[in-house]
């Protein structure tokens, strides 16, 4: 799930420019009402991975070989896996691993991504070598990319996360880069130049703040990507560990079980379904509200 | 325009360099070894040493890039480690089921969601409107493999209207072709539902308010000439933008499905592949997507001219 | 742009119903193509990728040799070696065998098989298999004596020559033509020629989605009835085509809806589906089972120690790793016999420890009096193998019940038997313990049994025992006489090998095939065959 129509300005070589200003707005009926639900919904989720020690009835790892794939009953809402581990004390834990995965890539693209791409948005030469990388890089399959990195290195939650971050980075990179290029342009940042301003300076006061709204942005969705892209990767085998559980490595447990207890793969995937959504209902409320230029052109 | 193309091209060379050598160092800077894969479990350290150096994976390793990038510019892309089959042997095998489901779900796609873009656009702010954007949003939100299953479920086990999994060439005729094509290539339409069908609405909505629309009401033309000849074309645009970038959103897709349907695919010979550390058809499969996602993309900057002739290059 | 055009014959509105109704149509009007008269469709446990039966001793490869090699001798259900494509003659003081090739074998390029090309398929075979690399230190000479003939003198006796070139599994003797046997046993062959009663289809293998074998009408079977890989193998139907499914539910999807004849193995938590559908057989085909085991690191700390060695022992037990792998009492079974139950040499010697486990407070008694520091314990866990995915997880409980510091590592499996070969130290991508399983003619006495070889960092199976003690009583197993002193000998060697805990068997398991009703006569043993049975239409 490497791309998001948001982040549509991207092939290698193309006029990100052109192509901005056919940036889609989503335009839902009530969007205040919807953002408000998301946001809601999303406070639930992020409590549930602080709290889940608390909440959680059962230590998540811990197995019972003779209650295997238990029903629902009052002891385990959820039911149990194939370990007779407690599915709801799984998936709680899972809300943890799922929110690291993707606050930690949305927080680390943007961490690497923002100085390469303010760097890359002011030298032409550094930008002619960097930008060659980029491409190359985005040019990989994401999720091809991730798989590889994973099972080449081995399937932790922190190599996870940096298979899933490593492709988002040139797509941030590539943003950051094209609203310097615009801002430069400006009057105040010339002027800033022209009496001789440090660099840093220039860059952290006048150039850094342009790409704050956007950034934003792309991270929601950076984020709820990653969150999609973690439990495809454990689908494929190239997931975390069962010792952290995830919602994806739930749903990849209990895929064969699909037929016989859909629940395995129902709460998690509910829980997962909900966050994506509520993430990607702000970026879209954020968007709208931060960008000012897609607010002037707004026909709703 | 000829010019332009010529300098896209050989700007995408050294992409396809960076691409290369970062795959080529990922492989071999990180543990594996196709060897052990090869001798299975009851190999001697002395056994496995010597697969290794029949496979000439003892070399240094600019020994082995030089001598593997040397074959690529001959358009030798070796032999699969594990089977010994020629690399493009197994992708030729493979091409035409990923193919298929790719063209079949683009169709899928193009059929529902620029109707469904359409249509919340025409009739927007309606309940039409919020159920299509509500749909699409829907889409990104349920892994993919969630989505196949329910279709399994539902179209192949409870009413079965489809088999349940496989793939028949379309040598063997049209209808069992589509027959078993159809819910994999649905389940990965999903997701590429969800981000044309917003990003027509999107810009459908742009082109609504344009005055040129305005006057083609005025003018007494059809509903359904002003929708579809005169906005959508106008609105051509963006929509194949993302037809472009979301590729790698149907590679992903494509890994997956293939998986969930046992469509013996590109998808699934790249895993494979990585799993068993099956280096020479790794490193081809990521030229291959990279050179066709950079293709696509080329072919899209080129057709905006022929799309909408305001751009020009 | 087509697909305006296209699109705009539609009015939105009909669309749905047009959709609907092409899909209704698709569906309904065009029912399962019908499959090709005597095809029987597989599913078997994995996918072929290596065709080179001598080089690798994955299953999927040998069953792929049974496919289209024949072996030199076969073996019977009452595990005796039996003539295959070979009779022999054994001389008087046991130390020279001779072979004679019966009539009608040809290779399925049509050239006859020699005794020249056995000769050069047996010596690659026993450069590679560990039980033939043993036998090879006592032949003085194996050579060609005509067309038919050739001749096996042994230096010093060795009591098991007949056995192991009967061994149904491992590496088995699959003959191959001279030309192809020269291949250095490093180097995958590429030449699929046999002489088996199927052939290959090279121009439909496609690795990792389906292997064509199609009927080698020249095969001329044996007048037995067939028992095991030894008797006739008689080929009833035209053509037997493997498709890879990695997906354990689409596959029990499949061969539900009869798509697929045959699914070698089927996962244990979804035969409910399958024994509830009355078109289908679940039955074990291999009355022999696995073994599951784990492996100790003698290498590196705390393993090093044969004490914490055994209080790991103490610390696992059967019964919780089998439930968690199998999960249901008809298909696995508590033993303590390295060697399998049920097997000539099946013994319970020196068990006592892992078959009375868990013992959480025994072990940390244990741990205790041999000075534990807290030394963590990489334990490897191989996430895509279904079948030895589960006990390492068990298997960390477990011994952190007993006080170890456990570090569950999960990897893909291609990883684990990569790094399980590293003898470094765990800090540089060394490790501790893993788990593996074996076929149960794979670990029945001590000649095959790949663990038990204590020949150290060079000799030795993955884990390095260093115990020149148990290759004496090897040794003296291969040499012995009588069959009751086999017995005894191996006795021993298992009461030793559990001394120092050589490796921890955890159990045994059978997995259930599922067979359509429409196959007959499969037969029960310890490799899925495809000769005897015969498909209704």
């Amino acid at each position: 799930m490497a791309e998001h129509p948001s982040t549509a300005a991207t092939g290698p070589g193309a006029k990100p420019v052109v192509r901005r200003n056919f940036l889609p707005r989503i335009g839902v009926r009530g969007l205040g009402l919807a953002a408000w639900i998301a946001a809601f919904a999303l406070a639930l989720v992020v409590l549930m991975a602080l709290f889940a020690p608390l909440l959680s009835p059962y230590d998540p790892i811990a197995m019972n070989p003779m209650e295997r794939l238990a029903d629902w009953s009052l002891a385990h809402p959820f039911g149990t896996d194939a370990y007779g581990r407690d599915v709801f004390s799984r998936t709680l834990y899972g809300a943890r691993t799922s929110l690291i995965v993707g606050l930690g890539a949305a927080l680390v693209a943007v961490l690497i991504g923002l100085p390469l791409g303010l760097l890359s948005g002011f030298f032409r030469t550094l930008d002619a070598i960097l930008m060659r990388i980029m491409d190359g890089l985005m040019a990989i399959p994401a999720i091809l990319l991730a798989i590889a990195i994973v099972a080449l290195v081995g399937s932790s939650l922190w190599t996870v996360l940096v298979a899933i971050t490593i492709p988002e980075i040139p797509r941030v990179v590539r943003l950051v880069r094209s609203v310097v290029l615009s801002a430069r342009e400006e009057p105040y940042v010339e002027a800033a130049i022209t009496v001789g301003s440090s660099l840093p300076k220039i860059m952290w006061k006048h150039l850094a703040p342009n790409t704050v709204a956007p950034l934003i942005v792309q991270a929601t969705y950076v984020c709820a990507s990653a969150i999609l892209t973690e439990a495809i990767l454990s689908f494929l085998g190239a997931g975390i560990g069962t010792e952290t559980p995830s919602w994806g490595n739930i749903m990849s447990e209990g895929r064969i079980y699909f037929q016989l207890k859909p629940s395995l793969i129902f709460w998690p995937g509910l829980f997962l379904s909900i966050t994506i959504l509520a993430i990607n209902i702000l970026g879209d409320t954020a968007r709208d509200a931060l960008d000012p230029k897609l607010g002037k052109r707004r026909q709703d | 325009m000829l010019a332009y193309i010529l300098r896209r091209i050989l700007a995408s060379i050294p992409v396809m360099i960076v691409v290369a050598l970062f795959i080529f160092l990922l492989l071999r800077l990180t543990p594996g070894d196709p060897a052990a894969i090869i001798a299975g479990d009851m190999a001697t350290p002395a056994q496995l040493a010597e697969i290794r150096r029949n496979l000439g994976l003892d070399q240094p390793l600019l020994t082995q890039f030089v001598t593997w990038s040397g074959q690529l510019l001959t358009g030798d892309f070796g032999q699969s480690l594990i089977s010994r089959t020629p690399v493009l042997t197994l992708i030729g095998q493979r091409l035409e089921p990923t193919l298929s489901l790719a063209i079949v779900s683009m169709i899928m796609t193009l059929i529902l969601s620029i109707p469904m873009g359409v249509l919340a656009a025409w009739r927007h702010r309606s309940l039409t409107d919020s159920a299509v954007m509500a749909i699409s949003v829907l889409g990104f939100s349920i892994p993919i493999f969630v989505t196949g299953y329910i279709l399994i479920q539902v179209f192949a086990i409870d009413l079965k209207l489809f088999p349940v999994q496989g793939f028949t060439s379309i040598s063997e005729g049209i209808g069992p072709f589509l027959q078993r094509i159809f819910l994999p290539a649905l389940a990965l339409a999903t997701i590429y539902i969800a981000l044309i069908a917003r990003m027509t609405r999107a810009a459908m909505l742009n082109v609504l308010g344009e005055d040129y629309i305005r006057t083609a009401r005025a003018k007494g033309l059809s509903e359904r000439i002003v929708l579809f000849r005169h906005a959508l074309r106008n609105a051509a645009v963006p929509i194949l933008t993302v037809i472009g970038t979301g590729f790698a959103l149907m590679i992903s897709g494509v890994v997956v499905t293939e998986s969930v349907f046992n469509v013996p695919g590109l998808g699934r010979l790249t895993v494979d592949a990585i799993l068993a550390r099956d280096y020479p058809v790794i490193q081809a499969l990521i030229l291959l997507t990279s050179g066709i996602y950079v293709a696509v993309n080329l072919l899209i900057d080129v057709s905006y001219a022929f799309m909408d002739p305001r751009i020009r290059y | 742009m087509s697909f305006i055009a296209k699109a705009s014959a539609f009015h939105p509105r009909h669309l749905l119903r047009a959709t609907l109704l092409a899909s209704t149509l698709l569906g309904a009007g065009l029912a399962a193509s019908p499959l090709q008269a005597q095809e029987i469709r597989a599913v078997m446990h994995s996918g072929i990728r290596v065709l080179d039966p001598v080089i690798t001793t994955a299953h999927i490869t040998r069953n792929h040799g049974y496919m289209i090699y024949d072996t030199l001798l076969g073996m019977d259900e009452n595990l005796e070696p039996q003539p295959q494509m070979a009779d022999w003659q054994v001389s008087d003081d046991g130390l020279t065998y001779t072979f004679t090739l019966r009539d009608g074998l040809v290779f399925h390029d049509g050239a006859p098989v020699t005794a020249a090309d056995a000769v050069a398929s047996l010596k690659r075979w026993g450069e590679r298999d560990g039980g033939a690399q043993m036998m090879f230190r006592s032949i003085e000479s194996l050579e060609a004596t005509g067309d038919k003939t050739f001749e096996l003198k042994l230096s010093e006796p060795f009591s098991t020559v007949l056995q192991l070139l009967a061994k149904p599994s491992g590496l088995p003797t699959f003959i191959m033509p001279a030309r192809v046997a020269e291949t250095p046993s490093s180097e995958s062959i590429t030449d699929y020629t046999g002489s088996g009663p199927f052939v290959f289809d090279e121009s439909q293998f496609e690795p990792g989605v389906r292997a064509v074998y199609t009927k080698n009408e020249a095969y001329v079977p044996r007048d037995e009835p067939p028992s095991w890989t030894a008797g006739g193998k008689v080929v009833n139907v035209d053509q037997v085509t493997w498709v890879v499914m990695p997906d354990a539910m689409t596959a029990v999807n499949a061969v539900g809806s009869g798509e697929i004849d045959f699914m070698e193995q089927t996962p244990y938590d979804l035969l409910p589906l399958l024994e509830a559908n009355p078109e289908l057989t679940v039955e074990v085909l291999s009355p022999l089972g696995y073994q599951t085991m784990a492996r100790l690191n003698w290498l590196n700390p705390p393993f090093d120690k044969v004490e914490i060695r055994r209080a790991a022992m103490a610390a696992l037990g059967q019964d919780p790793i089998l439930a968690a792998l199998v999960g249901n009492p008809q298909y696995q079974e508590k033993c303590g016999s390295m060697y399998g139950c049920g097997t000539p040499l099946a013994t319970d010697a020196g068990s006592e420890l892992i078959m009375n486990g868990p013992q959480p407070e025994e072990a940390k008694r244990m741990l205790e009096e041999a000075g534990y520091d807290g030394t963590p314990i990489v334990l490897m866990q191989p996430t895509d193998v279904p079948s030895i995915a589960p006990q390492p997880v068990v298997a960390a409980q477990l011994l952190r019940q007993a006080g170890f510091t456990v570090d569950l590592q999960p990897m893909d499996w291609q990883t684990l038997v990569t790094r399980r070969a590293s003898q470094a130290p765990v800090s540089e991508g060394g490790w501790n313990m893993f788990f593996t399983n074996w076929i149960i003619p794979e670990v029945w006495s001590p000649i095959n049994n790949p663990m038990l070889n204590g020949g150290g960092k060079e000799g030795a199976w993955f884990g390095w025992p260093d115990d020149p003690k148990l290759d004496e009583m090897r040794a003296n197993f291969a040499a012995a006489e009588s069959e009751e002193e086999r017995k005894t000998i191996a006795a021993d060697i298992q009461a030793h090998a559990y001394e120092v805990v050589n490796y921890i068997p955890v159990g045994e398991y059978k997995i259930p095939s599922a067979l359509s009703n429409k196959l007959t006569g499969m037969l029960e043993m310890p490799v899925p065959v495809f000769w005897a049975v015969e498909k209704a239409e």
